[in-house]
């Protein structure tokens, strides 16, 4: 569990160039880490060649906060 | 100009996408020549690019079809690693009154000329946000800009390729992805060919500059908006016919 949410973690500090304590769980895209929506597009494409998966366009769309994102990849690896 | 850059032209076997291939061709980019149906052309194209010294591969690809335009995309990755230049291009002409026009006629026009611009432009834009750059233009019409009768499919299709670009060029600027069309007046190719000695007396009448447009003048345009020369410029629609529509 931990090492999906740090692996996705490392790429968001990266991709948004946000300071790592910003990075919970709960933190939303947009609201917490000053994402605008192209680049929460980008997070999920990095995400999905990190991970090696396809995320559909619909289930993209729901994926608002870190920890909604780090759910999905559970869910799809468990 | 363009060495190491690979560009994939759409309708790249005949006409002005031929042209504008064998031009970026020339300024060193690699370049995939995209067609319908037509393989005998696009192989001419692709030994005519070679010749050039730069690498070339043909992939046949509906524009108006997911799959095929992501399967596309791949071969190109697969075969030059990145994509800096999409030239959407390839397009087609039913031609009716109004009046005439069968709903078929309108969905096949729209469906390539416009929907085919959308499925190709979403396709390279992974690749290019990743690569942050990018430059994609679109070949649309100066009948786009004017209306002209017979043609409700295709100019509706064309006047969508300006919005299209438009829209697009504001949604990748932060990207660094750059977006333009360009709108040709009445250019020599097969496509033109089709329309009667009175129809083309007609429309050199109303042509300032007198003469119709060859596919290398429309290449060249091209050539200059893909190169860094344009650097500062997207989300414009240029117009090259001569002087038609001002
Ligand atoms: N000629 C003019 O005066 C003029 C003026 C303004 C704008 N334009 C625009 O310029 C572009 C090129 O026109 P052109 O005169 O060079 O036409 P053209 O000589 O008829 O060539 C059309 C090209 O598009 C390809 N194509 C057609 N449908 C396709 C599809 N569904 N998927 C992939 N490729 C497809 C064809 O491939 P195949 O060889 O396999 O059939 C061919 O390479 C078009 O968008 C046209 O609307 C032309």
């Amino acid at each position: 569990m931990a090492d999906v949410f740090d692996r996705v973690k490392e790429i968001i500090v990266d991709k948004l160039d946000v300071d790592e304590s910003k990075v919970t769980l709960e933190a939303s895209f947009k609201e917490d880490l000053d994402a605008d929506s192209l680049d929460v597009v980008e997070l999920v494409m990095e995400l999905e060649d990190e991970f090696d998966m396809e995320i559909a366009d619909e289930e993209a769309e729901k994926i608002n906060t870190v920890g909604d994102a780090v759910d999905y990849i559970n869910n799809l690896q468990g | 100009m363009l060495s190491g850059k690979t560009a994939i032209v759409t309708g790249g076997s005949r006409g002005i996408g031929k042209s504008i291939a064998i031009e970026l061709a020339k300024q060193g980019a690699n370049v995939v020549v995209n067609y319908a149906g037509n393989e005998q052309k696009a192989q001419e194209v692709v030994e005519e690019i070679e010749r050039l010294g730069v690498q070339s591969i043909k992939v046949q690809a509906d524009v108006a079809n997911e799959e095929q335009v992501k399967e596309m995309i791949k071969q190109t990755i697969d075969s030059f690693g990145r994509v800096d230049i999409l030239v959407n291009n390839a397009g087609i002409t039913r031609d009716n009154l109004l009046m005439r026009m069968k709903e078929t006629e309108f969905d096949q026009v729209i469906n390539t000329n416009l929907k085919g611009v959308f499925m190709c432009t979403k396709a390279v834009t992974r690749q290019m946000m990743k690569q942050r750059s990018g430059r994609i233009i679109n070949v649309a019409s100066i009948v786009g800009v004017s209306g002209n009768p017979g043609q409700a499919n295709y100019v509706a299709a064309k006047a969508g390729v300006i919005g299209l670009t438009k829209t697009t060029a504001k949604e990748l600027a932060s990207r660094n992805i750059l977006v333009n069309a360009i709108a040709p007046g009445f250019i020599s190719t097969d496509m033109t060919d089709q329309l009667t000695d009175e129809q083309k007396e007609g429309m050199l009448s109303l042509i300032p500059l007198a003469k119709f447009g060859q596919p290398e003048d429309v290449a060249k345009v091209v050539r200059f908006l893909a190169s860094d020369d344009a650097n500062y410029i997207t989300g414009q629609t240029i117009h090259i016919d001569g002087g038609m529509v001002m």
